[in-house]
């Protein structure tokens, strides 16, 4: 029979002015097993805490119940007040009163009833609890990240600073992400590329540094410390430790037709290409659906001029298996397809154009060198109107319910670069909000219209109709109430911004949850927002929600001190609460092995003595090391041999039976 | 809010099926109305005038009439708020009142024109009349 202990907390208010605290003092001093009932304010604090190390000694406690806050929020807490009694931590209960009591209902004696229920349901379950001793596994000391844009790249550099092996999984043929696309930076305007590509290069040179580009993310197996990774590094046909990267395969590759994504297709590249200048690795890929010696079999003309012989046609995926202790997810973002938004004239006129192509064009390295020019007819604009939230802060379905954050600043950027350079262009932006909370970030956008003369509208551009080589802008401006059409050359639309795809089959492989729009979920909003409810899986940039360039460095170096807190221990405590086979019950139908989303349970054959009789059965077998305790075996299992240890079946009925009572 | 005004607003929004607090005043319904130019109050302020219970203020405004119900508004409404049905559900309510009817079939020969389709004028007379 256990001795149990009953701790009720006010909270401050938070319980107490809903919960009538005495009521449930005195109802659990009935319950069975409880030999000691009482309250305290606040029962996590110090005071608190010594109150129920000190009632464990005094009345000889086997267990302890906490009614309180969520365990999420001082399970923990309490667990260790225990231990620190000489109880074993897994002999303390949670009856969670504030969250799924006190702070949702407001009559006062139901509330109580309620608290009353789900504390002799704590104690129900107490009654059954076994002490529990946590096991050890060992971390490999390497991370992985996945994502070579500069959320990637700093999360890298910070842990190989640390000492740490880091491997950084790139798909595209080089490293530097959106970043590398930017023409200047926002608030300082310093160029994108000459703070980007030093750390491309400190990233490729770093001894703890290893690059996997032009490569992809084909399986995890595993669980934290010890993730099992696959990568596919797909055949670039270039041998990357021969080439020198000279380029000259770049220039003579006949094929002309493939859209240049890094300039997202305003201009062409060969089938052999080197993404940008500065790219990292230096070494050119070929697109093989547009090169003609792939289509056709004839051509080869890259081979023939490479002085180093590193062409090779023959080269297939190459698949490598590594082993790593913890995961960092930056997999960044890509601008929505605006196919819904036929009004803006996206798909009617060159003239309309995304903001990452407006970076492409004001870029000295884009397709136009840095001028302003038109795409459809290459000439100078004289007006340029930006509409602001294209696709943002929709919720009919056709965009983005979020707000993506950028864009007020980038446009504020652009508005102001272009009358910096182009004095004679006339600037106009439709905004809804101008939001710009950020260091000098308000002060930035004030500039652009004070200093600049760039006109700020506050209205929406309802239609862009293309007329006569024209665009013809309909828009609001509902500070001086009427309709405006403006006559102009370019329009600039400032495009949401989504995570990009791979997020969703990543989060799958790696049992992170992703929100509504595909972005990872942190594992609290506040108190945890680097790190993903699943261990060992670390978040960094927009892969976690929209936020700059400053916000991605800050994040991608707290994501890096995460790993690094991780990687630094030798042994990792595992959670023993976890699923174990009665082998005698098992009728090795692998329902459980199906279900099981960690790949923790296997089969055996196993020898079995019965009635003198001998034979030979198949039964399910736990790796307590991989399991995670989500308990799925235990419902499938037909023949109940499948349990949790802390929540074993029995526990369960026995909680359902308290709140039946 | 008035009593009056509150149960006339109330009605706007149950007979229009709108949530007028959806409205971020983005004024996209304003920039996208092909009639702007006829009419008095701008469709941006038809959402906040239904929100401030200015009912009898819409009633009595030309906008209700020149609406051409194109739905422009309505399909480019990153919100869903639709204020032609806002639009929609005032006009209704003037003309459910007795004798407020907009077109009355005695106006209609001084109103033909072999341009118009006569299926315009039948469209006509469901908007504007009981």
């Amino acid at each position: 029979m256990q001795r149990i202990g009953v701790f009720v907390c006010w909270c401050g208010t938070n319980i107490a002015a809903t919960v009538d605290i005495d009521t449930v003092v005195e109802a659990m001093k009935y319950e069975p097993g409880v030999v000691h009932a009482s309250d305290y304010q606040y029962m996590c604090s110090e005071a608190g805490q010594s109150k129920i190390k000190q009632a464990i000694k005094e009345h000889n406690l086997t267990g302890i119940v906490v009614c309180a806050c969520s365990p999420r929020m001082h399970e923990t807490t309490f667990r260790k007040a225990a231990k620190a009694a000489g109880l074993n931590q897994y002999m303390v209960e949670i009856a969670n009163i504030r969250e799924h009591c006190a702070w949702i209902h407001k009559d006062r004696k139901e509330a109580t009833e309620k608290a009353v229920v789900l504390a002799r349901t704590a104690v129900a379950k107490l009654n059954l609890n076994t002490p529990l001793t946590p096991g050890e596994s060992s971390v490999v000391k390497r991370a992985l990240v996945i994502g070579g844009g500069i959320a990637g790249i700093q999360s890298a550099l910070d842990i190989a600073e640390a000492g740490y092996e880091v491997d950084i999984v790139e798909k595209q043929p080089t490293i530097g992400g959106k970043m590398a696309q930017l023409d200047k930076t926002f608030p300082t305007l310093d160029c994108a590329a000459c703070i980007l590509t030093p750390k491309m290069v400190d990233a490729a040179s770093h001894e703890n540094i290893n690059l996997y580009t032009y490569s992809e993310v084909d399986s995890v197996g595993g669980f934290v410390g010890n993730f099992n990774v696959k990568i596919r590094k797909k055949a670039r046909s270039v041998k990357a430790d021969i080439c020198s990267g000279c380029g000259i395969c770049t220039e003579k590759c006949p094929s002309r037709k493939a859209e240049n994504e890094f300039n997202l297709g305003l201009n062409k590249r060969g089938a052999i290409y080197i993404p940008f200048a500065q790219a990292i690795p230096n070494v050119p890929v070929i697109d093989r659906d547009q090169c003609i010696k792939f289509k056709t079999g004839k051509c080869g003309l890259c081979a023939k001029v490479c002085p180093a012989d590193a062409i090779d046609f023959s080269q297939q995926d190459e698949i490598v298996e590594k082993q790593y202790g913890a995961v960092v997810l930056a997999t960044g973002f890509n601008p929505i397809k605006l196919d819904n938004f036929d009004e803006f004239g996206y798909s009617q006129s060159k003239d309309v154009i995304t903001s990452l192509e407006l970076e492409r064009i004001m870029n000295a390295a884009g397709p136009t060198g840095g001028k302003l020019l038109r795409p459809s007819d290459n000439g100078h604009p004289h007006t340029m109107v930006f509409v602001q939230c294209v696709g943002s802060r929709d919720t009919t379905g056709c965009g983005k319910t979020y707000c993506s954050k950028i864009c007020c600043m980038y446009t504020a950027k652009h508005a102001m670069l272009i009358r910096e350079k182009y004095p004679d262009v006339d600037v106009h932006v439709f905004y809804i909000d101008v939001r710009t909370p950020g260091k000098n970030f308000d002060e930035f956008y004030r500039r652009a219209a004070e200093d600049y003369g760039v006109n700020y509208i506050k209205g929406m551009v309802g239609k862009v109709a293309p007329t006569n080589g024209k665009l013809l802008v309909q828009g609001s401006d509902l500070i001086a109430d009427r309709q405006l059409v403006i006559e102009a050359d370019m329009v600039v639309l400032a495009t949401a911004i989504e995570p990009d795809q791979t997020a969703k089959s990543l989060a799958t492989m790696l049992t992170a949850s992703i929100d509504t729009n595909n972005f990872f979920t942190e594992a609290h909003p506040k108190l945890r927002p680097v790190e993903s409810p699943t261990a060992g899986v670390f978040l960094s940039g927009v892969c976690q929600g929209p936020k700059d360039i400053p916000e991605t460095v800050a994040q991608a170096s707290a994501a890096a001190v995460k790993v690094i807190g991780l990687l630094s221990k030798d042994k990792l405590m595992c959670n023993p609460c976890v699923a174990n086979s009665n082998e005698l019950l098992c009728n090795g139908c692998s329902n459980c092995q199906h279900v099981c989303p960690y790949g923790a349970i296997d089969y055996v054959e196993k020898e079995f003595r019965a009635g003198g009789k001998t034979s030979l059965r198949r039964v399910a077998q736990v790796n307590e090391a991989i399991c995670q305790g989500c308990g799925a075996c235990t419902v499938v299992c037909p023949s109940g041999a499948m349990d949790l240890k802390g929540f074993t079946n029995q526990q369960i009925m026995a909680e359902v039976d308290a709140i039946c009572r | 809010m008035h009593q009056k005004t509150q149960l006339q607003a109330e009605t706007i929004r149950l007979i229009s099926g709108t949530n007028t607090r959806k409205c971020m005043k983005c004024g996209k319904c304003t920039a996208s109305c092909p009639a702007f130019a006829e009419m008095d109050i701008s469709p941006h302020k038809f959402v906040s005038m239904v929100e401030h219970g200015e009912i009898d203020k819409l009633m009595a405004s030309k906008s209700i009439w020149k609406c051409m119900s194109c739905f422009a508004c309505v399909e480019r409404c990153p919100r869903g708020v639709e204020p032609a049905s806002i639009i929609e559900a005032v006009r209704q309510t003037v003309i459910r009142k007795q004798n407020n009817n907009y077109l009355r079939p005695e106006n209609i020969p001084e109103l033909l024109d072999p341009k118009i389709p006569q299926q315009a004028l039948v469209s006509a007379f469901r908007k504007y009349s009981k």
